[in-house]
């Protein structure tokens, strides 16, 4: 049952009239119900792209933040990957001193208001969370997320925000390439440092995956935008289109351009596919273009857009992670009739966010677990119009720790499809490497780094991100970019 | 940035745009391409070979046909305005090298991308027979620019308007008959790619084309662009666009192209009305 807004607050007033201005013990705190995510309802979202999630009433997130036991030995902390001071940014929240809260949390990390949406809290910062551990539920625990986003949004809206101060100018140049998560948080804390910073983007807008790759629905575009300009208010250049690989080499920046040090944060290049019997047929695309054209290119506004996007009634999504359910989203609400995440293992394999999955079953997508493509048929036109599936059944844990999944000969079945998304997954861009001697990959092409300091085997350039990672989260690639200009900060100081 | 510095219309169709892009003039060779985007939050990214450029004035030239809502719109830009944005030089360049004779074929705009790789071919040191097509005279383009750099110069059009009446595969064929080729050139529409490969396959010899597939990004990233290629699946963005056209899946490219049939029929109608241009005349 969709409880809206207004009732989620009401209840929320009740619990604060009972608790606040009274001495509360640990038990008393624990009692406190987990405050609920006010959401769009779910019939009438999946007909408009936007946000999904609400945020928090003041109400809402002052009862959340009197769940906070304020451990002695934070133990959330140690499960941010950027190291925010948790337990002191809600300490403040449950005194209404949202402006204290939010300057406490952009200490630590520069984009709160992305990252309140787009974390995985529930492995990260919510994982060890004594709340969760006591109730023997991490859905139990604190929900730090989502009183960050409270925060950072309202520290936005009421224009409350603390422009990070910049050093007296160094004098020393700095390359950021890429403008995406990794990329941003690199390049705050180098300009932080007084250090002219350059951020090289190859797309006609900024921002990275969060722009091209996260539907808006998840993470509205003008909070991307505004993160942005943060940077910009700082002193940071953000050069769009261009590609460094391309238009200049990462060597020509530092011999020709006089930059002294060049963070690549260039991101998860090339998506992968099946390789499968029919991949190319009409109405097969990667995640990445599909939400390309709708995200970036705007196509889910087909009146406005001129880049068009396909036709679909019955969508098959290749793929079990958050890629996959953002896909499978935006398919729905472009008016597919029928949706379905095909996936080889079974819910608790998959490696979206139980939220975004739970978003998912909402809106109606269907989940057709233990099945595996075996390949792609078309009609005489070459289009879409079927999936051979095949049957699974999980068997021993493979190097991944999950149980494989086993295919179950005979099993085979043609499902009725005229769309596929392959959401698998990318290999990464080979354009920088390609054109950088004596950069050392891996063999998945991923850049091989000091792992303290994110150096590569060529002196003065990092990396961090997807780059250097595979396929990972936002907030991991934003701690690369803010370890790497750690480094890149000392090693800029003794040159 | 990105200023035009001059505009020409070439044929009815046909424009013909020196840009200031001081960075891409000297990254690009011949093959390359760019992507421009119009600067609206709802326009198009087009990739669009790059047909000259020059590194003394900081410009590359763009030739292009006014084919779609887009194009027609940049079409209406002038001298002195700017585009919003400008990403290249994107793909791998050509493989020029010294051949010994070569044979470059250019169909319709594909004469475009084809001038730079002439030039190229040419400073290698190799014989550069060029043919150049289209289907009637008034689509026929940079003649004169061809006749200055190439050995000879054969023209042809369907219709018989203006050259020899032919497709450009039979002065090809007959070439291949009489002396001995070592590198096929070609980039036009794909059928027309798709038979010049077809000719040439029978002497065996090797020929590059350039294929235009969809493409958002051009980068790599997103993977609209793939074209199968020696039974393998390849990125024409970055692997690309130039591959051996005897190895090409060209039936599978056929069917690509035409994902967007219906709704690109709708554009290209909805906007003319947009900018009152009658159909059939720009």
């Amino acid at each position: 049952m969709h409880e809206t807004r207004e009732a989620l607050d009401a209840q929320a007033q009740e619990i604060l009239k009972e608790n606040e201005g009274r001495e509360l013990k640990a038990k008393d705190r624990i009692q406190i119900p987990v405050q609920s995510m006010p959401s769009q309802d779910p019939v009438v979202r999946i007909t408009n792209m936007h946000e999904v999630a609400l945020g928090y009433t003041e109400a809402q997130v002052r009862a959340e933040a009197l769940r906070c036991l304020q451990c002695k030995n934070k133990p959330c902390i140690s499960g941010c990957p950027v190291g925010i001071d948790i337990p002191a940014f809600i300490a403040k929240t449950a005194e209404g001193k949202f402006a204290e809260a939010a300057a406490i949390i952009k200490e630590s990390s520069l984009l709160p208001s992305i990252c309140g949406r787009v974390c995985p809290q529930e492995s990260q910062c919510q994982l060890p969370c004594t709340v969760g551990k006591s109730l023997k539920d991490v859905d139990c625990s604190v929900s730090i997320g989502r009183i960050e986003r409270f925060v950072a949004d309202w520290a936005r809206e009421n224009n409350q925000e603390v422009i990070p101060t910049v050093a007296p100018e160094t004098g020393k140049r700095v390359a950021v390439v890429g403008s995406g998560p990794a990329g941003i948080s690199a390049a705050a804390d180098l300009r932080r440092a007084g250090h002219q910073v350059v951020m090289f983007e190859a797309l006609h807008k900024a921002g990275g995956v969060l722009v091209y790759g996260i539907p808006e629905f998840r993470l509205p575009k003008t909070i991307v935008e505004h993160e942005l300009k943060t940077l910009l208010d700082m002193g940071v250049e953000i050069r769009r289109n261009f590609l460094v690989g391309k238009t200049r080499t990462l060597k020509e920046l530092m011999e020709k351009d006089g930059f002294d040090a060049v963070f690549v944060g260039s991101g998860a290049g090339l998506p992968r596919f099946l390789n499968i019997e029919g991949e190319n047929y009409v109405g097969v695309f990667s995640a990445n273009e599909y939400l390309t054209r709708s995200n970036l290119m705007k196509a889910y506004d087909r009146d406005h857009s001129r880049t068009p996007i396909y036709n679909s009634h019955r969508v098959a999504v290749f793929g079990g992670g958050n890629v996959a359910m953002d896909a499978a989203r935006t398919a729905k609400r472009l008016g597919a009739e029928e949706v379905t995440i095909v996936y080889r293992r079974t819910e608790a394999e998959m490696p979206a966010r139980k939220e975004e999955v739970g978003h998912a079953k909402e809106e109606g997508i269907n989940f057709l677990l233990l099945h595996a493509p075996l390949a792609i048929v078309a009609d005489e036109k070459g289009r879409v119009n079927g999936v051979k599936l095949i049957t699974c059944e999980l068997g021993e844990p493979d190097a991944s720790g999950r149980r494989r999944p086993v295919e179950i000969p005979g099993s085979e079945k043609i499902y009725d499809f005229d769309t596929v998304i392959v959401a698998i997954g990318n290999d990464s861009n080979p354009l920088i490497h390609a054109t950088t001697e004596g950069l050392e990959v891996n063999k998945w092409g991923n850049f091989i780094v000091n792992e303290e300091t994110l150096e590569t085997s060529i002196k003065g350039v990092y990396a961090g991100g997807d780059i250097v990672l595979g396929a990972a989260t936002v907030i991991l690639a934003m701690g690369q970019g803010r370890k790497a200009a750690k480094a890149m900060n000392e090693y800029l100081a003794t040159l | 940035m990105n200023t035009i510095l001059s505009k020409e219309q070439l044929s009815a169709e046909v424009f013909r745009m020196e840009i200031e892009a001081p960075e891409i003039a000297q990254a690009r060779k011949p093959g390359q391409f760019i992507i421009l985007q119009m600067g609206g939050d709802f326009d198009e990214r087009i990739p669009l070979t790059i047909a000259d450029a020059s590194v003394e004035r900081g410009s590359i030239t763009l030739i292009f046909q006014a084919v779609g809502e887009s194009t027609h719109r940049l079409a209406l830009l002038e001298v002195g305005d700017s585009i919003a944005n400008l990403l290249g030089p994107l793909g791998t360049p050509t493989d020029i090298r010294h051949y010994g004779k070569v044979v470059c074929i250019g169909g319709g705009i594909g004469v475009a991308p084809l001038y730079p790789i002439v030039e190229g071919m040419k400073k290698a040191g190799n014989d550069v027979t060029v043919i150049i097509g289209a289907r009637t005279k008034d689509l026929l383009i940079l003649e004169e620019d061809m006749r200055a750099i190439a050995d000879r110069l054969i023209v042809v059009t369907d219709d018989g308007s203006y050259g020899r009446k032919a497709l450009v595969t039979e002065p090809l064929k007959e070439l291949c008959e009489s002396e001995k080729i070592d590198c096929v050139v070609a980039i036009g529409p794909p059928v027309m790619m798709k038979f010049v490969a077809r000719t040439t396959a029978e002497y065996n010899i090797h020929t590059i084309v350039s294929l235009n597939s969809i493409m958002i990004d051009g980068t790599g990233m997103c993977g609209g662009c793939r074209v199968i290629v020696d039974g393998k699946t390849k990125f024409a963005c970055v692997h690309g666009p130039e591959f051996d056209g005897h190895l090409v899946d060209w039936d599978n490219l056929l069917l690509r192209l035409s994902t967007y049939h219906d709704t690109e029929d709708e554009a290209h109608h909805r906007c003319h009305i947009g900018l009152h241009i009658k159909e059939g005349e720009a």
